[in-house]
């Protein structure tokens, strides 16, 4: 019985607590930086894509929501021709970004993309990119790729050594 | 002496209003003991959730289940509403603001609160749904059960005040409020209160965690929202009948209109029925009629017996 008019009590001076409630949407709640929320394709320090259409997104994606078409430009960098997520079926999972190989494709701390209408969910590739390095600056993936482009040869590239002739028997 | 017609309908005004704005108190007073705010966007203070509420409910389709018995189910929740407005006609809520001055006016409100389980039986039986009908059985023990002493626990007040009529036992007060020589009746009467208006933690016949909604599965739309209307006017009754039988009723300083003293102690009241939904576990329902009848029961008799034995000591 006592303890029963105790939790009263204490429940009675809750009153005087200070709310959890963030008023919304004049306040905003913190998001971690790690939030996974809005997915974008970044950009390399030069301001190239890093996307090089390897399709391995599209490959973990679980609900199939990311579609693309790679193609190459005249320097030899492969990129998408189109690149269309759906987030109207993306469950914000992460795993686009855990199997991008060039760190193109990351999810944002950012979830307000309510629309009225469904078909506004499907991003293109001009919503999808940002002007940005995301959570990985200074990388570029041709720098550290053994890949031949224009400009950068082979054994060009961070940490590599030039390539060995293989027809040459001179050590 | 003001018109009769304009005291009913003044009181059934402020009654159906305060039952309504009780939707809107409920909510943010739970959630200020939860440290939320409540509905605080539509209208100032969220106010307008009140409106908003309402048209929700009269928009709702108002479904009557085929397997029901359709006469029974339509009638079942007006009774609740029906039961409590009557009971209301005793309540003197200032000197000469009161609908029927009966001079058995307490029997008549025991009466008229017991018809109330009509609506939680009829409405069960009618719904023709099993955790319905669970919750209408669980709704007619409960409810007789704790009439029973919440009956023996107003005997006390007659005893002191040697009068059924509400009024004249709100004059008895004016040296003493009843609460201090009848506080235990005061207890049994509150925890009898919670049990007939099966509100938290006496809220088994409803019980939404093991029942879905218990007798009011079925319901939807407005004949919901009179179940709900009629849940919060019994709150609003049990909080002004424990004002007049041992608050004092209207009687307070001079500074305050009687009227609004009774207001102020009915709303003090009606803040710990939510206060007790915010705080208590619901027992479970073997509990719940064992302390009853195991601990109620005789402490109402014990409570009318020694207070009717010094009422006899003094006057002798």
């Amino acid at each position: 019985m006592f303890s029963l008019v105790r939790s009263m009590w204490l429940i009675f001076l809750h009153m005087f607590h200070k709310r959890e409630t963030f008023q919304y949407p004049e306040q905003k709640a913190p998001l971690p930086a790690r939030w996974r929320g809005r997915i974008a394709l970044t950009r390399d320090p030069d301001g190239g894509e890093r996307c090089v259409g390897c399709y391995l997104c599209a490959a973990a994606c679980p609900v199939d929501c990311i579609s693309l078409q790679a193609t190459e430009d005249e320097a030899g960098r492969r990129y998408p021709e189109f690149f269309r997520i759906n987030f109207s079926r993306c469950i914000f999972c992460g795993f686009c970004e855990e199997a991008c190989p060039t760190y193109a494709i990351q999810l944002l701390p950012d979830f307000e993309m309510a629309e009225y209408n469904r078909q506004n969910l499907v991003y293109e590739k001009k919503d999808l990119l940002i002007n940005s390095e995301g959570k990985y600056p200074g990388y570029n993936y041709y720098n550290v790729a053994g890949i031949a482009i224009r400009g950068k040869d082979k054994g060009d590239a961070q940490q590599e050594e030039p390539p060995v002739d293989i027809k040459s028997l001179i050590p | 002496m003001i018109n009769f017609w304009w005291i009913i309908g003044g009181v059934l005004f402020a009654l159906l209003n305060t039952a309504a704005g009780l939707i809107w108190v409920e909510r943010r007073m739970l959630a200020l003991w939860q440290d939320r705010y409540g509905p605080n966007r539509a209208g100032p203070f969220g106010l307008l959730v009140v409106l908003a509420d309402t048209i929700k409910l009269f928009f709702k389709e108002d479904w009557i289940p085929p397997f029901a018995d359709k006469v029974v189910f339509v009638f079942a929740p007006g009774v609740v509403m029906l039961s409590v407005l009557m009971s209301f006609v005793v309540i003197p809520f200032a000197p000469g603001i009161i609908v029927a001055d009966l001079n058995i006016g307490l029997l008549f409100f025991l009466a008229m609160s017991s018809l109330g389980v009509y609506s939680v039986v009829l409405g069960g039986w009618a719904s023709n749904n099993k955790y319905a009908l669970l919750g209408a059985m669980r709704g007619a023990s409960q409810m007789i059960s704790y009439e029973v002493f919440m009956g023996l626990a107003l005997m006390g007040v007659v005893v002191l005040s040697g009068s059924f009529n509400l009024g004249e036992i709100v004059e008895a007060q004016r040296k003493v409020w009843f609460v201090i020589p009848q506080f235990i009746g005061f207890l049994i009467f509150l925890v009898a209160g919670v049990a007939e208006t099966h509100r938290l933690p006496f809220d088994i016949p409803e019980a939404e965690s093991e029942l879905v909604a218990g007798f009011h599965s079925e319901y939807s739309g407005m004949k919901f929202g009179m179940f709900f209307i009629g849940e919060y006017l019994g709150v609003t009754l049990i909080s002004g009948m424990l004002v007049t039988l041992y608050f004092g009723g209207w009687l307070g300083p001079a500074f305050l209109p009687p009227v609004l003293w009774f207001v102020i102690k009915t709303f003090a009241f009606i803040m710990l029925f939510i206060l007790f939904r915010a705080s208590m576990p619901r027992p479970r329902y073997d509990q719940l009629m064992e302390y009853g009848w195991k601990v109620l029961f005789p402490l109402s008799i014990l409570n009318l017996m020694v207070t009717a034995a010094i009422k006899l000591w003094l006057n002798s």
